[in-house]
């Protein structure tokens, strides 16, 4: 049985009082917060194991490499995927991204063109941009509607057998939208495209089955789902991996060696340059461990109560408007909003001396903000360890700070 | 008034609050009193960047001082622009140059001074001190 409280005490950083209230922290969408079992996995570890992995034959690095390789079938497990080799652990999401645009630089060709959503965060932007211009393929943009959903009529036009790449995150950062990745990689299977899923806003809400999408390549960061910064994963379908040239170390060998892979280490060890963030990835296994003892079903059942419960209270507030999906069953638990004729920072700045953690600003997908004409948003994102109570004093400071402002 | 005189004359204006809201709302007042820039001048190369709101800041000579009129779209940084210009505001280019910002610290905006802070009152200063520069330079 999911008890919010008891699932708090899991927390010591929700203890505390920030400019002499009780903390409110509405920020997950950035960052999740640490249970004591990931921090006790992390204290253990460089209190009884810190070795490097993969090389040393005595006792410490032996264990610090079990430790590692474990927590990789544990991400496997939990994104089903189907070997552990099929996972790479990263710094995160953005490097897992990185990795793979990179990849198909070898791959794309002048005229080929990649396909992207227009709910994307810059880091989903940048690297294709990237990408095209050394190829010389070519970016197209999936459009949403005004509730920020992404227009699957104008997706289908957009692709043909010109279209290689297919990228879009799960659920949108700035939004919340849940997308319809389903039909997206489907679709994009029928020209012969390959797609890649950030799951960065996903996995902290759902448990995605990556053999069950028959998704090409999946992307996470670790400190959105109760892990430790610096580390996250990309899962990617054998054949992909296979056939995608190392990432790191061996920009020089490129140039010289054929793009046998007998050339390179067997996977995942291919793509994991360097001594990797060891205690990183093992407690990004303790994550994914903590997040299954909570249970997905629970975690999806709390966050919704919570949505449903400050989009309701919000509302309240005359001159709001929360920008997303309407119908809540189709976003995640974070709601971006801003009160007329006040600016997010404003209301931010206020709050926060209230002791209430939220984002304000564009969150790093200006497209999003340039399509709706604001500057930026005020965005709530809540996880499970959230509560009603959280939601009325973090609503009750949003209409003092309006009373401030007007 | 020079500078130092003026940068009083604030901290003894803030002195008369006990907490942050009285603090806030008073930089809210402020915010109404600001020079405002001509729309004009509200260009992209006048925007100073750093900040999480929008800040417009020109400076023009008047008698060997500067003038300086801003605008933002956050009341609290506009707020926050009009003491910054208060202060720096028809006082000459070296005045400027040689003046400090302790005074900010001292009416409890310190925080809004850390540089990761993306409010950009570091930058706000900065740019105030570079149109001293520059028109130090010309003169």
């Amino acid at each position: 049985m999911f008890d919010v409280q008891k699932v708090r005490a899991d927390f010591p950083i929700l203890k505390q009082e920030v400019n002499g209230k009780p903390l409110v922290y509405f920020d997950n969408g950035a960052t999740s917060q640490t249970p004591q079992q990931v921090i006790d996995t992390i204290v253990d570890y460089y209190s009884r194991y810190n070795a490097n992995i993969h090389r040393g034959v005595h006792t410490l690095s032996q264990l610090a490499t079990d430790a590692y390789e474990i927590a990789r079938n544990k991400i496997q497990h939990h994104f089903n995927a189907k070997h552990s080799y099929e996972i790479i652990l990263t710094s995160g999401t953005t490097e897992s991204i990185n990795l793979v645009a990179n990849g198909f630089a070898s791959i794309l060709q002048k005229g080929d063109e990649i396909i992207v959503s227009a709910l994307e965060h810059h880091s989903n932007i940048v690297p294709w941009q990237m990408l095209c211009e050394h190829t010389g393929a070519v970016l197209k943009v999936i459009p949403m509607s005004v509730e920020g959903e992404l227009l699957m009529e104008a997706y289908d036009d957009l692709l043909s057998n010109k279209t290689k790449l297919v990228f879009c995150n799960h659920i949108s950062n700035a939004l919340g939208t849940i997308n319809p990745i389903e039909y997206i990689i489907q679709k994009a299977h029928e020209v012969g495209a390959a797609v890649l899923i950030d799951g960065a806003q996903a996995c902290p809400h759902l448990k995605p089955d990556v053999q069950a999408l028959d998704v090409d390549f999946y992307v996470a960061s670790a400190h959105k789902m109760c892990g430790p910064t610096g580390v996250g994963m990309l899962y990617g379908k054998e054949e992909w991996l296979r056939k995608l040239p190392p990432y790191k170390g061996g920009g020089e060998m490129i140039a010289t060696v054929s793009f046998e892979k007998t050339t390179y280490a067997d996977l995942p060890h291919k793509f994991e340059a360097g001594t990797p963030n060891i205690c990183g990835g093992i407690a990004f296994g303790a994550a994914v461990d903590y997040m299954n003892h909570i249970g997905f079903d629970a975690i999806a059942k709390q966050e919704q109560e919570l949505l449903e419960y400050g989009t309701q209270k919000l509302h309240e507030i005359e001159g709001v408007t929360i920008y997303g999906p309407s119908d809540l069953t189709r976003k995640a638990s974070v709601i971006s909003f801003n009160i007329e004729g006040i600016h997010p920072y404003d209301i931010g700045t206020i709050i926060d001396k209230l002791g209430i953690a939220v984002r304000t600003g564009h969150h790093c997908a200006q497209p999003i903000m340039d399509f709706f004409k604001i500057p930026g948003t005020i965005r709530a994102s809540f996880a499970f360890y959230n509560t009603k109570e959280e939601i009325d004093i973090f609503v009750e400071a949003v209409k003092k700070a309006k009373l401030m402002l007007s | 008034m020079t500078i130092q005189a003026i940068q009083e004359e604030i901290v003894d204006e803030f002195s008369m609050f006990d907490d942050w809201m009285q603090r806030y709302e008073y930089i809210i007042e402020l915010g109404k009193t600001l020079p405002l820039i001509e729309e004009k001048y509200k260009t992209e190369e006048n925007i100073i960047k750093g900040c999480q709101s929008k800040v417009w800041v020109h400076a023009e000579e008047q008698n060997g001082t500067i003038v300086f009129t801003a605008d933002s779209d956050a009341i609290l940084t506009k707020g926050i622009i009009a003491i910054l210009i208060r202060a720096f505001s028809n006082q000459t280019p070296e005045a400027i140059l040689e003046a400090n910002t302790n005074f900010i610290d001292e009416i409890g905006l310190k925080e809004h001074l850390s540089p990761t802070r993306a409010n950009g009152l570091v930058s706000m200063i900065k740019q105030i001190k570079m149109y001293a520069l520059a028109f130090n330079a010309k003169s």
